[in-house]
Parts: structure tokens; sequence; C-alpha cells
């Protein structure tokens, strides 16, 4: 109803100006104010004002202007809607001195004096970026509490890890390629070294080394990449020299074939094809290739072992490998495999994330449940949701 | 026939599925009928997307797949091409993948040069090319295009091409369309370009049929629209061509359409052998038991 | 030593970019630090290409099993790498004609583009589309009704099966708009928005946590086995 009195009024006051030739400018926003952005990189201000008198009647917007100098014509930034009484001005050089304007703009685009800032004000480079403050303490949180359990792990203390079937299946597959006096093959994902998926395939690829070696069963590991060709070389030479048969080993055996997805692909493929491996392990970051290989190996009759972090490859895994080591499973593969109490202990320390991620998951919906069967026009349920709002934007954000 | 299908050799699944594939497409390539389409939200809300834009507005086309998936996102790349021309939209193509730029190559050709001769090369569309570094690159053209753009794909002074006078970033664009077979893909712009500028870049996308379900937590909110391999290409182009393209298409406008054919009958075919595997399994557990 | 220093590298430059991240003069070293690894790995491609070469230069001089596709591949990489660098059978750049290398290394009708054109691009679609063949066998195989948790994949399979096609509007079409939510291709977007959706975030949250995890063991030196041995 009072929208309705006031449009009346509005429309009124708009008819009768027009019929004597002049529309009212609305009244001017005043104390304008501009501050430096806390907290970012340099490049904001803050502008906020108080609205015009005749915010509610005549304004249809506010315009922003600014300029590096009180002299130098201002410049449009922006329209912002009637009733909002503050900005952020983005994107300016970071040490420059800006000038603002803020004029009332009218129904019929008629603009009023501007309310001016009076001395120059200069974005600044702050040493910490408040956007990230929520996900620093959360970082401090995870990595604290990895720090802690290594430690609590290194004085000795008992830790229990549950078996993960896919790992020790790695020995039995290595022991059968020797029984069957066949090769081992390893993939070791087809991304590059700055993927952890492919450090913790290589980490992987350590212990079947060892266990070959042991065994004096050959390990065949074809790369995608070139410098995952020099980290698997280094790391199966270390696992033959732990196994103490420095002699057994061969760097041939470990080769770069192509970057090209299905270049590498087809050659593997063939490869299997051709040599008929026992086992063949799939450790690392894959993609459309997965099942290929994998229906490829099972074919030959292999014992297969895959580990991935790749959602959408898993399925194809699961399906057409005999074990399967899923998203963490294999990051937690090197803890598992060499058993030393300080990568046990960041194990635990993982636990401790999921705990505050369950935590953080468990309370954010409780809340928006809770907020809305009270309703969100109730104090209580319009609580609930700003909290959750805030927990959304402010502090996952 | 027990023993038969029980020890069943992959060779003669692979013949099915090579029979079930291609009578289809011989069928639909002759006779030129497709099964009619039946849009669902995320394809019309794809197409909204652009129909939201006005005439001359810039939007960014990143090609970010190569040949060995064009079977998949050829169609969604044409329908995005034709819808954007359509409109009078400025395109401007860029690839992370290294063979991206040979995919834009030929929507160029496919699309624009012969049912949009008027269109103009660096004032209605521009091809800036492929730039190495995956979301590397997203990361720094997010914020300055030129630190990494400093010519077109043809080695054209950026500055030189009309167009590109008012782009300085991903944000001066209205939209950004998306193209992916993997990484670095849809996931990648969501994650440093959308999530960092969440009211500045509006986002777009067709996949892979394997990625589809990795890219469902970011609808709506990050993701409004995204077509899901060639069934999300078969519903985005029936919109665009019922509104764009008349009462008798362009067959290359109806690829998406006609590629689902082939795929109701090879999807049939899963389900059968499905059935067919577990009544193996069943009737051999019933013979254990006797 | 030679673990030592890669160790203190990898502890100083982990830490180092973690803490730059949160402070706004060194956000971008992230990116200057992939940058970095991005050129590393292009010279490594040289690294790369010299064992391709080596290695199936060898296996041909012995005759080794399958030396013939080794002689392909020497072929075929040798000729792509000197058509495609010295950009054989392209014209020049219309912007600098008196510079033969100026021109577009993919020009129409060239021969590095008819190699693209007539064996890259088949050749990899090919072993793209191989992966209809072996869903289909893996389907056959890997697909039973062992348990109530196996029922409900197949059974949750065929519903994305036919939602994905024609099949699916076909079948439940005659369906009341009342009850259109579970027509098969709304029962798809159902299913893969909400059900899928779930799964996939547990996963991923998990997969964040042992990345997380990894990366810190990594800096820490807790977990050295990619580095390899310490001795020549």
């Amino acid at each position: 109803m009072r929208r309705f009195i006031t449009s009346v009024f509005v429309f009124g006051l708009i008819i009768i100006n027009s019929a004597f030739g002049e529309i009212p400018s609305p009244e001017p926003p005043a104390n304008l104010i501009a501050e430096d952005h806390p907290w970012d990189h340099g490049d904001k201000i803050d502008l906020s004002w108080d609205l015009s008198i005749d915010d509610s009647k005549l304004v249809e917007s506010y315009r922003i202007y600014s300029s590096t100098s009180s002299e130098v014509p201002f410049t449009v930034v922006t329209n912002i809607s009637s009733g909002e009484n503050s900005f952020i001005v983005e994107k300016l050089k970071r040490n420059q001195e800006y000038f603002f304007q803020v004029t009332a703009v009218g129904l019929d685009g008629q603009e009023s004096t501007p309310a001016r800032t009076e001395i120059a004000v200069v974005p600044t480079r702050q040493w910490f970026d408040g956007n990230r403050f929520s996900l620093a303490i959360i970082t401090l949180i995870f990595c604290g509490s990895v720090f802690y359990w290594i430690n609590h792990a290194r004085k000795g203390r008992p830790l229990k890890i549950r078996k993960i079937a896919g790992l020790e299946a790695v020995d039995e597959a290595v022991g059968r390629a020797t029984e069957m006096g066949r090769s081992c093959l390893f993939i070791a994902g087809i991304q590059d070294m700055n993927e952890i998926q492919t450090i913790a395939g290589i980490t992987v690829l350590s212990r079947v080394a060892k266990t070959a070696a042991e065994f004096d069963a050959r390990v065949e590991v074809p790369t995608s990449r070139s410098l995952v060709m020099t980290a698997a070389r280094e790391t199966v030479q270390a696992s033959y020299l732990a196994a103490g048969r420095p002699d057994a080993y061969n760097e041939d055996n470990i080769y770069y074939v192509t970057d090209e997805q299905f270049g590498y692909v087809a050659y593997v493929q063939g490869m299997m094809v051709r040599e008929k491996p026992a086992a063949c392990f799939y450790m690392g970051a894959f993609f459309a290739e997965s099942l290929i290989l994998a229906e490829t190996g099972n074919s030959i009759g292999a014992i297969q072992v895959a580990g991935t972090a790749m959602p959408a490859q898993l399925p194809f895994f699961v399906a057409a490998c005999d074990y399967t080591l899923i998203g963490e499973e294999f990051f937690a593969a090197s803890a598992y495999l060499s058993g030393e109490p300080d990568q046990l202990g960041s194990l635990k320390g993982q636990d401790v994330g999921k705990v505050i991620v369950m935590a953080g998951i468990i309370i954010g919906v409780t809340m928006l449940t809770v907020g809305m069967i009270a309703g969100i026009d109730t104090p209580f349920g319009s609580w609930l949701n700003d909290a959750v709002r805030f927990l959304r934007s402010v502090i996952l954000t | 026939m027990f023993e038969f299908f029980k020890n069943l050799d992959r060779r003669w699944i692979f013949l099915l599925m090579f029979i079930s594939v291609s009578i289809p497409i011989y069928i639909v390539g002759k006779t030129g009928k497709t099964f009619p389409e039946v849009p669902t939200i995320l394809s019309e809300e794809t197409f909204r997307a652009i129909e939201e834009l006005n005439e001359g507005d810039p939007v960014l086309l990143s090609f970010d797949f190569d040949p060995a998936s064009e079977g998949e996102l050829g169609p969604m790349a044409t329908a995005f091409t034709y819808h954007c021309a359509s409109k009078g939209l400025k395109l401007y193509f860029m690839a992370l993948w290294p063979v991206g730029p040979q995919m834009i190559d030929d929507v160029i050709e496919k699309v624009i040069k012969p049912d949009f001769p008027h269109m103009e090369y660096g004032i209605d569309y521009v091809n800036i090319g492929f730039k190495p570094g995956n979301e590397g690159v997203i990361k720094v053209i997010v914020t300055d295009l030129r630190q990494l753009y400093t010519t077109d794909d043809k080695g054209t002074n950026i500055d030189k091409i009309p167009m590109m006078a008012d782009i300085h970033s991903v944000q001066d664009f209205e939209l950004v369309m998306n193209i992916s077979a993997g990484y670095a893909g849809t996931k990648e712009w969501v994650q440093y370009a959308v999530t960092p500028y969440p009211d500045k870049i509006k986002l777009v996308a067709g996949c892979t049929g394997v990625q589809a379900p990795l890219l469902y937590p970011y609808i709506p909110d990050q993701l409004p629209g995204l077509l899901g391999a060639i069934k999300g290409a078969a519903e985005y182009e029936k919109l665009v061509v019922d509104k764009y393209a008349g009462e008798t298409p362009d067959p290359k406008y109806l690829e998406g359409r006609r590629r689902m054919g082939p795929q109701l009958v090879a999807h049939l075919l899963i389900i059968l052998l499905i059935i067919l595997a577990n009544v193996i399994y069943f009737g051999e557990k019933r013979r254990e038991v006797r | 030593m030679k673990r030592t220093v890669p160790l203190i590298i990898t502890a100083l430059g982990g830490f180092v970019l973690i803490v730059a991240y949160f402070i706004p003069a060194t956000q971008n070293w992230g990116e200057v630090a992939a940058i970095w690894f991005d050129i590393l790995a292009s010279i490594a491609f040289v690294l790369g290409g010299g064992n391709l070469i080596r290695i199936h230069l060898k296996k041909v001089s012995n005759k080794g099993a399958g030396w013939g596709y080794s002689l392909i591949t020497i072929v075929a990489f040798l000729a792509t790498l000197v058509v495609g660098l010295g950009k054989i059978g392209v014209h020049p750049s219309a912007l600098y004609p008196n510079f033969p290398l100026s021109g577009e290394y993919r020009e129409l009708g060239s021969p590095f583009w008819w190699l693209y054109e007539y064996a890259f691009k088949p050749l990899t679609a090919t072993m793209f589309a191989m992966l209809a063949f072996y869903i289909a066998s893996a389907a056959f195989r890997a697909f039973r009704a062992k348990n109530i948790e196996a029922i409900l994949l197949l059974s949750t399979a065929f519903i994305i099966l036919l939602g994905r096609t024609f099949a699916g509007v076909f079948l439940t079409s005659w369906m009341p708009d009342f009850l259109s939510g579970l027509r098969i291709e709304n029962l798809t977007i159902y299913i893969m928005s909400v059900f899928n959706t779930a799964g996939n975030r547990a996963i991923m949250i998990g997969i964040a946590l042992g990345i997380a995890s990894t990366s810190l063991k990594v800096l820490l030196g807790v977990d050295r086995s990619y580095l390899g041995t310490g001795e020549k």
C-alpha cells in the first residue's frame, strides 16, 4: 500500500512538473567517504555515502565517477540502484591517487549536483590477503594435525591402519609374473611430474620394483612424459639397490613413448598384446585410456591393480581390474607400503581433516534444514540463514 | 548354446557393437531421419544463456578438445558457433589444447565462412589460438589477456585487431563457452575463472559423457548450463535449429541428432548384453545348486 | 648429497609457495613456478625424443621382437619432425613475404596438414572410438546382480542408458504430468544431479585431503621414494 501511495505521489509530481516544463533534480547524496579497501592487492577503494533525501521518491540510481586528479574530467565508473549507499571500485592502479564523485540520477535521467571526495585516496597493497584468511586458518589446522600425528608416531606410539586389498595384491601379482616367467607392466599415468598422482604412482613403483628385484622379475615402465621417465629410472634403480640387486637393473626397461595420449595407448596396447605381461599396474592420473588399457590387460589374462584419483575413470578400472585403489587409498599407498611411522602419522592427520569436513557438512546441513523448518521470516530462521550464508560466502570462499 | 554364451569370445561382442553402430549410421545417412529430441533443463539453460545476450556482445569460445573426441564434441562446437553467429555476437576463439586451433579452423570453415560470409575476421570473429600452460593460462588471462596473448593465431599483433580493443581480460566477455574433452577443460575454467570472479564471468560448457558426472557439483551456481556428450549436443542443436535454421536446415547442423540413432542402438545392445550376462550367471548358479 | 639438495629445494619451494598464496605481493609466484615447470618439461622433450630414437634404433639393429614397428616409429617420428619444424611446403606469410619460415605450419594442403588430416586425426579418433567396444565387453563381464547393491547399480545403469537416448522418452512419455518426475529422462537428471553428485563430492573431498597430505609428506621429506637413490 505504501509503495502504491509513493508511486502515485512520484507520478503525480512528474506530471505536475512536466506540465510546468521543469522536472526537479533529486537532492545530491552527502558525506561521500572513500577509503582504501582493507587486506587487498591495492586495486580497490571502498566508497560510502548518505542517501539523497529524495532516495525513495525521485532517485532512479546513483552514478559514480572517478578521476586521477581533481582537475582532470571525471569518468563514469558505474550506475548503482537507489537505496544502495556503498560500492567497491575495483581494477584501480596501485599507489595512484584517485578522486570520486557520486550523483543521484532522477527518474528522467537528470543528475543532482555531485557529492565529492575532497582529498585524494590511494589504493595500497596489504601484506595479507583478507579473502584467504579462513583458508589460512583451515590450512594451519590441517597442516598442524599432520605435523602433530607424524610427531606422535615418531614417539613410537602405535597407529592402526586398515588393510587395503589392492596393495596387499602387489606382491602377489609380481610373484605370479615371476612364476610365469613374464614381465610386469607399470604405467604411472599420462601426466607429468607436477601432478601429485604421478608422484604417488612412482612411490608405488618403488615397491613394485623392489619386489620384482627380489623375485628376479622384469618390470617394464613405458612413460608418456620425459621427466617421468627420468624420475622412474631413479626410483627403480634405488629399489634394485635396496633389494641388493643393483646388477639386475636395466634402464632400457624404463623408456619414453610419446606425450600424445592415444599414440601412447596404441603403443602400450600393442606391447601388451605382443608381450603378454603377467601383471599390470596402473597407478597415476588417467583419462579415456583407462578402459582401453585395463580391458586389453584383462584380455591377455594379466592380474591387474589400478590406483587413481580421477573419479571419472574409477568405474572403468573397477570393472576391468582385479583390485582398484580408489582416490585417497591411492594416496595412502606409500604410507601403507612403507609402514614407516612418519608416513602413517600423516594418514592420521588426514583423518583429522576429514573430521573437520564432516563436522562442517553436518553443521551446515543442520542449520539450513532447521532454518527452513523454522521459516525464513522468523528471527531464528533468518539468523540461521544468515549464518549459513556467512559460512558459504566468507568462511568457505 | 549355454556354454557358447558362458565363454563368449569378446570378439563377438565387438562385432555386435560394430553392427549396431554401423547400420543406424547407414540408415540415418540414407534417409536423413532422426529421432525427435526433448530438450532437458541443462540444454535449455545453455541456450538461454546465449539467447539473453545482445547483438555485438563479446563471447569467448575455448575449444579444449582434439580430433579424438571430435566425434563427440564436434556437433556442439558447430551448434555453439552457429548460435552465436546467428545472434550477431562477436566471437573470440581460443584453445588450451595444442590441436584446439585445428578444431577452431574446422568450425570457421564449416559454419562462419559458408553461412555467414558477411562476418569479417578481426571485426566479427577472431582466433587468438593456443597457449601452453593449461590452467596457468586461465589464471593469467582472467585478469590480463595480453600478458599471454600478444598476437592472434596467425601472428597478427593483437593491438592491430579492431575487435580486441575493448578486451583486456576474460572478465570483459559477456559469456565464456567451453568445449572440453578433459584436462585442461571445464573444471579448470570453473575453478580458476568463475570461482574467483563469480559476478563477472559466466560460463556454459559442453563436455564428453565421461566428464559430465564430475561437473554436476558446479551446477547451477558456477556452471548454469552444461551439454553432456552427444545427447546434450542433440538437445541444444534442436533448440538452435528450431529457432534459427528454418524449415530445411543444413544436415551439418543436425550432426548431434543424427548420432543419437547409433547411440540408441548401442545402448540397447549394452543393456541386452548385461541381461544376457546375468541370465548366464543365474543359470550357472542354479546348475551349481543342482 | 644427491638427495639432500633436491629435498631442500622441494621443501623450500613448496612452503614458500604455500605462504606466497596468502600474500598479495607474491600471489603470482605459483604461476611463475608453473611457467618454469613448463619450460623444463619442454626442454625434457629433447631427452624423451633422444630416448625414443635410441631405444627403437637398438631394437631395429638387434632385430628384436617387433623391430618392424620400431622402424615405422622412427620413420614416422623423423618425417613429422622434419616436415613440421622445416615448415615444408608452407608459403610465407603475407605479412612477411621475404621470410620463407613465416608461414603457418598447418597451412591447408601442406605436408604437415596432410599428416594431421589423414594420419593423426583418423588414428586418434579410432583409438578413442575403441572405447565403445571395450565398454560393451566390460559391461558384459562385470555387471552381475550378485547382491542388493549390485542390483541397485544395475537398475541405475539401465535408467541412465535409456535416459540418454530417445528410448527413455519413448517408454515413459505416456506418464501424466503429475508423474513427470518419474519419466526416464527426468529420472536420469535426478540421479545424476543428486545421487551421483553426492557420491562424487565425497570422493573428491577424500581425494583433496589425500592430495594435501601427500603433498605435505613430499615437502617434509617424509616420503622420498620418488627421488631415487642417494648414490650414483
